[in-house]
């Protein structure tokens, strides 16, 4: 029994959402489809009576004011000689249909099962024109819809749609054994097949633990057979996956400098140069008696205190090889499932306080040829700005700052980035929030989304190389609203004492959650039939790895179960009570009643074979370009403030909802107008004071083409000058007033295993690797700037047939400062006319890899070097020079160089700049103007404090010129006016450069 | 004396509700957050408040448009006497108290037909749809109040600066009698304007296109007022994007944000006339 509902706007309503359409296929595609008109399309699978369907249509769905509705037919009119149809592929997340089913039962007063799909929603789209078939696929397929997830029709409208994506699934035995007594070319073909991503002496080691006599005879007791089920072979694949146990960070690395001929031997990137580095500042920091750092690397997210009553949480991750196939999925799915890390960390449930997301895109404009499975780089950048978007936006937490990187290396795979931020109660009903207790008896409770076959496979996935056969059941779309059900619940028990400890279910699902979980106590016994299921017939080992999206799994003693299940239902949020925790050191998952796996929870977790890897850096052979005589710096400034990685983000900064909350006081635009671009973002904690924190990202990747070391340090040395330039304070081991850092790290690298064949320059990449992490132990202890959580993401590369599109070796620093007082901090903008333009810090013949080369397509050799300890002095003179508020306005200098510093800060002030660059003396004006050298800043001042300014900062600034009211900038060098050119033509270059 | 009692509900993807408690707070009243499923269940009435309140947020995601699934709930929704929840909404409003909508909220109160309700028999009259822009988009705008709008939420006000942060603003108005109602009793209380104050449809002055340029309506007796923009954004001076410029021009402007106004002024007119009816009942 099928009821359809349509609902189209009525003639005399504007079709918004039809005119874009038209608009992008003119723009994009050079279709002309006529008017558009668009429709939705409820099928109402629930039986009910005529009058039934009516009220709900007439009532439930309908906006009088501007709907027409048909039930049971179509609108239909000649004016419109063409229509696509796009519905969800089986098992898509449809909250669409989930919520016109509450509302039926609201209507209808009716109590109808509304938490498995019986409502499924379609969109329609009518054209005008008569287009061809190949224009409505070419249009459905670049525009409106995603094979991976969507189904469509298209051509003449008949008035009939017969397709719904009801989930049907045959059921077949439930557990398979897998024999691995076969040769070791099986072994591989058997771990290829059932997309393990286990390579061949990771199979080994599986096949020794099964061939174990101890392991043998316990089997025998649990009536399991000697070789593995399914589920032991996935619970192992997901558990070491490189996802899961970051397998090269970990690695032993034989290490060359073939430039410097030192030697030397990592034993594991991630104990030797990340942990350590905060270990070390930890030391200090306990030795001086201050010691905030409260959790690090060890749960979901790191915890920092903020003071006595409160603590901050949190997390930045990738969700790139998602993004790269379904990009609005892969990026909503990336934020909120990020969300849930600092949401499931010790008890959990904190409260989340913003978004920051930075993203790696192929230019907007790519217009080579696109590879089997590569989608555009702009309908990437389009489906990611929308996820995050809604991820952020539905959710109710600002998306404070960010960035965009245009590189063409991120055309296949794209880099999304996406940090969360949350702030727990010091402590909930006298327990310290970020521990995360557990014993053997505890519940194990799942909370939020049903389970289907989302996502499986995902964590190995990622790990590997997409290519145009990726699975899809690798997608998964987030549903918002499930999720902020799920958080504000848990702010609720947490508060109530019901939660005794949380984590997020995400990559791995409740193999990852649990398993995890399981090693605090020792083991645990989960029964899979009663994971609530989006349909029927799951296997086992899919309900054990689905990764199905919204889910939290909560550690609850007997005792509170009751209480936690009747205020979840007061909530509408579905639990439910999984099995146990024990402490006998095994992992036991059952089906009714049976076990599935049965695995030692050491030879899980400890089990992998370590990797072995080498690393060989060559210097390469580079050298600065001659660029034409005489350039025209008036154009070149133009070009510059309209180039990709320049140009305004306000399209996409304003769709990010950055103030939700009411905290956020220096948002990514500011100024007048809204066009001054900020260095980071700044919020407070609470309304009744003005204590809050500094968001900065800082990402250079363009620089590793030279030097990854520098760019590694680079991007650190421009996160920590972001906060120093809006008033943020370096961090001091004496210090007592608690002034927090917390960072955290993002590698994003090409595959850097050297393979003779299918990867050549395995070892330079690799070298790249270990320098970018040198780097990072070398600024984070010189500054005390600790790494509190971190991720890698290491197989970015995207294959098709022999041709392999990589991203070049990109590492964000994502960092947080604590602000004493959000009213003392300082933007970027010009404040008033007749204010003293200063640069703060030094400028060197270093346009290596800038901006300003890229105008040329050149690449040059003398990349920004960080000189670490002028930053420090320099730092310390702001920090200084802000204690006495006399500074007016700071933007730190960083993509092409000062005279786009200088352009900014003017335009978003409203104001223009006259400029002298007397004080050079030593320098090529190219590289004045645009070199792109750490640790610099354009500040202005009030004329009256001259003499207290220079004091402090002595040759670290020069005076460079004065804000005028009038709206130009004019650049004077060796006498001559070099640059000269009014505001407006600036800002509307810097305006239309993603248009 | 008493203090005012604000009710801000919560839940089903609400999101504004800390930041809608805080400016009642600031502005010396008692505010309540609380469950709407508390109140269905009868937990919380919200006879007991002076203020009842509908923050912005998703609601149910704005899937079915926006403030549709909720106005449904509201609607429809039987409390454990059997009685509708709408009911109870005409008795606090019978008693002369006050409902303020914002954003979603403000979406889920034209829905509900409670504003701007020209004919006084709450059904829907207008709606909010999708910008003209076909976006969401966060930015600042400048509002006009309407001199002849009778509402105590917006007295002494003339122009102010508020965020707004919606995709579904556009309000359309259904037929050309509801806006000469709306016109002639002056419903339209807040409009979108340039910095000067003169009213505007010219994008993005007016972020969505909205009939008659309305950012803001209240129903006939001030009791309802609903509105696009944020005012709850606007506590404290930082919140404004221009604050570096404000305070450099005037180093002795006051840091709170002109969005307090409003609920300074509710709870400041709420008080009056409590104390006018003490000073009645003294007589």
């Amino acid at each position: 029994m099928k009821n359809q509902i349509q609902l189209v706007l009525k003639e005399n309503v504007r079709d918004v959402a039809g005119e874009k359409i038209r608009q992008e296929a003119t723009d994009f595609l050079q279709i002309d489809t006529g008017k558009v008109k668009t429709g939705k399309i409820f099928n109402v699978l629930y039986d009910l009576q005529p009058a039934e369907i009516e009220k709900f249509a007439n009532l439930g769905l309908k906006d009088e004011i501007i709907h027409d509705v048909y039930i049971n037919s179509f609108y239909q009119n000649p004016q419109f000689k063409t229509f696509v149809l796009i519905s969800k592929l089986p098992g898509v997340t449809d909250d669409e249909g989930i919520s016109a089913q509450k509302t039926l039962n609201d209507i209808l007063d009716r109590n109808l099962e509304v938490s498995t799909q019986h409502i499924y929603t379609d969109d329609i789209y009518l054209f005008e024109k008569d287009l061809s078939d190949a224009e409505l696929k070419d249009l459905s397929e670049q525009m409106l819809y995603n094979k991976l997830i969507q189904h469509f029709e298209f051509g003449k409208f008949t008035g009939r749609i017969e397709y719904i994506p009801e989930v049907k699934i045959q059921s077949d035995e439930r557990v398979r054994i897998i024999d691995l007594n076969i040769s070791d070319d099986e072994l591989m073909q058997l771990s290829k097949d059932m997309l393990l991503s286990l390579n061949l002496e990771e199979m080994k080691a599986i096949r020794a633990y099964f061939a174990d006599e101890k392991v043998k005879a316990y089997r025998q007791r649990k009536n399991l057979p000697e070789n593995p089920t399914d589920c032991e072979m996935e619970v192992l694949a997901q558990t070491w996956s490189e996802h899961c146990k970051h397998k090269e960070f970990s690695a032993m690395i034989d290490y060359e400098n073939k430039e410097t001929g030192e030697k030397l031997t990592i034993d594991s990137m991630f104990k030797t140069y990340i942990r350590k580095s905060t270990e070390i500042i930890r030391e200090r920091l306990e030795k001086a008696g201050n010691n905030w750092l409260l959790k690090i690397f060890t749960d979901n997210a790191g915890v920092v205190k903020i003071d006595d009553e409160k603590v901050f949480v949190w997390k930045v991750e990738t969700h790139n090889s998602p993004s790269a196939i379904d990009p609005y999925g892969g990026a909503i799915t990336g934020i909120l499932g990020n969300n849930r890390d600092p949401l499931g960390t010790g008890i959990g449930g904190g409260k989340l306080l913003f978004n920051t997301n930075v993203l790696c895109f192929g230019s907007p404009f790519y217009d080579k040829e696109l590879l089997p499975g590569q989608l555009h780089p702009r309908r990437i950048f389009e489906g990611v700005r929308h996820g995050i978007e809604d991820g952020g936006n539905k959710s109710g937490i600002p998306t404070v700052n960010g960035s965009i990187i245009f590189d063409d290396r991120y055309s296949g795979k794209p880099l999304v980035y996406c940090g969360t931020g949350g702030v727990m109660p010091y402590r909930f009903n006298g327990v310290n929030s970020w521990l995360k207790p557990i014993d053997a008896g505890d519940l194990i409770i799942m909370a939020g989304g049903r389970v289907g076959k989302d996502g499986i496979h995902g964590a190995t996935f990622s790990s590997a190389e997409i290519d145009e056969h990726s699975p899809q059941s690798a997608v998964q779309i987030g549903s918002p609203i499930t999720q902020k059900l799920v958080s504000d619940f848990m702010q609720e028990a947490v508060v109530a004492g019901l939660i005794k400890s949380s984590t997020d279910n995400g990559a791995g699902g409740l193999s990852s959650s649990v398993g995890e979980l399981a090693t605090i106590s020792g083991g645990a016994v989960i029964n899979l039939e009663k994971v609530p299921l989006k349909y029927a017939n799951l296997k086992p080992w899919e309900i054990f790895i689905s990764e199905s999206q919204e889910r939290m799994t909560f550690v609850v003693t007997k005792d509170k179960k009751e209480a936690l299940f009747d205020l979840a239902k007061e909530r509408e949020v579905e639990l439910s009570d999984l099995g146990y925790f024990t402490d006998d050191g095994f992992i036991d998952v059952r089906y009714d009643g049976k076990s599935v796996a049965f695995l030692n929870m050491e030879f899980l977790h400890e089990g992998v074979p370590r990797k072995y890897l080498e690393a060989v850096w060559e210097k390469p052979e580079l050298h600065e370009p001659q660029l034409p005589e005489n350039l025209d710096y008036n154009d070149i400034l133009l070009q510059l403030m309209g180039s990709l990685n320049i140009c305004s983000r306000e399209n996409v900064i304003r769709q990010y909802d950055h103030e939700v909350k009411g905290k956020t006081t220096i948002k990514p635009l500011m100024g007048p107008k809204g066009k001054a671009p900020q260095d980071a973002a700044v919020m407070r904690f609470d309304f009744d004071s003005f204590a809050g924190i500094a968001v900065s990202n800082g990402i250079l990747p363009r620089y590793s083409d030279i030097d990854a070391f520098q760019m590694s340090a680079g991007a650190f040395d421009e996160a920590v000058r972001q906060i120093i330039a809006v008033g943020g304070k370096l961090p001091d081991p004496e210090d007592k007033t608690n002034r927090f850092w917390t960072v955290n790290d993002n590698f994003c690298t090409p595959d850097s295993a050297y393979d003779p064949v299918t990867n050549p320059d395995g070892k330079l990449k690799l070298a790249k690797l270990v320098q970018m992490n040198q780097a990072l132990f070398e600024m984070s202890t010189y500054f005390n700037i600790p790494m509190t959580s971190g991720k890698d993401s290491m197989k970015n590369d995207f294959k098709a047939g022999k041709i392999k599109i990589s991203v070049p070796p990109t590492i964000l620093y994502s960092m947080v400062a604590k602000v004493d007082d959000v009213r003392r901090t300082v933007t970027s903008d010009f404040k008033a006319d007749g204010d003293l333009i200063y640069q703060i810090g030094k400028t060197y013949d270093e346009l290596g890899a800038s901006e300003f080369y890229k105008l040329f397509d050149e690449l040059g050799a003398n990349v920004p070097q960080v000189h670490k300890e002028n930053a420090r002095r320099i730092y310390e003179k702001v920090m200084l020079a802000n204690e006495q508020n006399l500074i007016e306005s700071n933007h730190d200098i960083s993509d092409g160089g000062l005279a786009v510093a200088v352009t900014e800060s003017a335009f978003g002030g409203g104001f223009g700049a006259e400029i002298e660059l007397a004080k050079f003396t030593d320098l090529d004006l190219k590289a004045i103007l645009f070199a792109e050298s750490h640790s610099r800043f354009i500040c202005s001042i009030k004329p009256e404090n001259r003499a207290r300014f220079e004091a402090i900062f002595g040759d670290d600034a020069m005076l460079l010129g004065e804000v005028t009211s009038e709206e130009k900038l004019s650049v004077k060098f060796q006498k001559n006016e070099v640059i000269n050119i009014e505001m407006n033509k600036l800002r509307t270059a810097w305006e239309k450069g993603l248009m | 004396m008493k203090k005012v009692k604000a009710l801000v509900v919560t839940g089903f993807g609400i999101n504004c509700e800390e930041e809608m408690a805080a400016a009642y707070r600031l502005a010396g009243a008692e505010a309540v957050i609380c469950h709407l499923n508390d109140v269905f269940a009868g937990k919380i009435s919200i006879r007991d408040f002076d203020v009842l309140n509908f923050p912005g947020g998703f609601a149910f995601g704005d899937d079915l448009g926006s403030g549709k699934v909720l106005s449904n709930k509201m609607k429809f929704k039987k409390m454990p006497d059997g009685s509708l929840f709408l009911d109870e909404i005409r008795k606090f409003l019978s008693e002369g108290k006050f409902i303020l909508g914002v954003c979603n909220g403000f979406q889920f109160l034209v829905k509900m037909g409670l504003l701007p309700d020209v004919e006084g028999k709450w059904q829907q009259e207008v709606t909010l749809t999708r910008n003209n822009s076909a976006k969401f988009e966060d930015r600042w705008v400048w509002c006009k109040v309407n001199p002849n709008s009778k509402t105590p939420f917006l007295k002494g006000i003339d122009v102010l600066p508020l965020p707004v942060r919606h995709g579904e603003g556009k309000l359309i108005i259904g037929d050309e009698k509801i806006e000469k109602g709306i016109l002639e009793k002056g419903l339209n209380c807040l409009s979108y304007c340039d910095a000067e104050g003169n009213v505007t449809g010219e994008y993005p002055l007016n972020p969505n296109g909205a009939d008659l340029n309305c950012a803001g309506l209240t129903n006939e007796t001030g009791q309802v007022f609903g509105l696009m923009p944020h005012p709850e954004a606007f506590l404290s001076l930082y919140n404004h994007p221009n604050w570096g410029q404000l305070k450099r021009r005037n180093p002795n402007v006051s840091e709170d944000g002109e969005g307090l106004k409003i609920f300074k002024n509710i709870v400041e007119y709420i008080i009056s006339r409590k104390e006018r009816k003490d000073a009645n009942r003294n007589e």
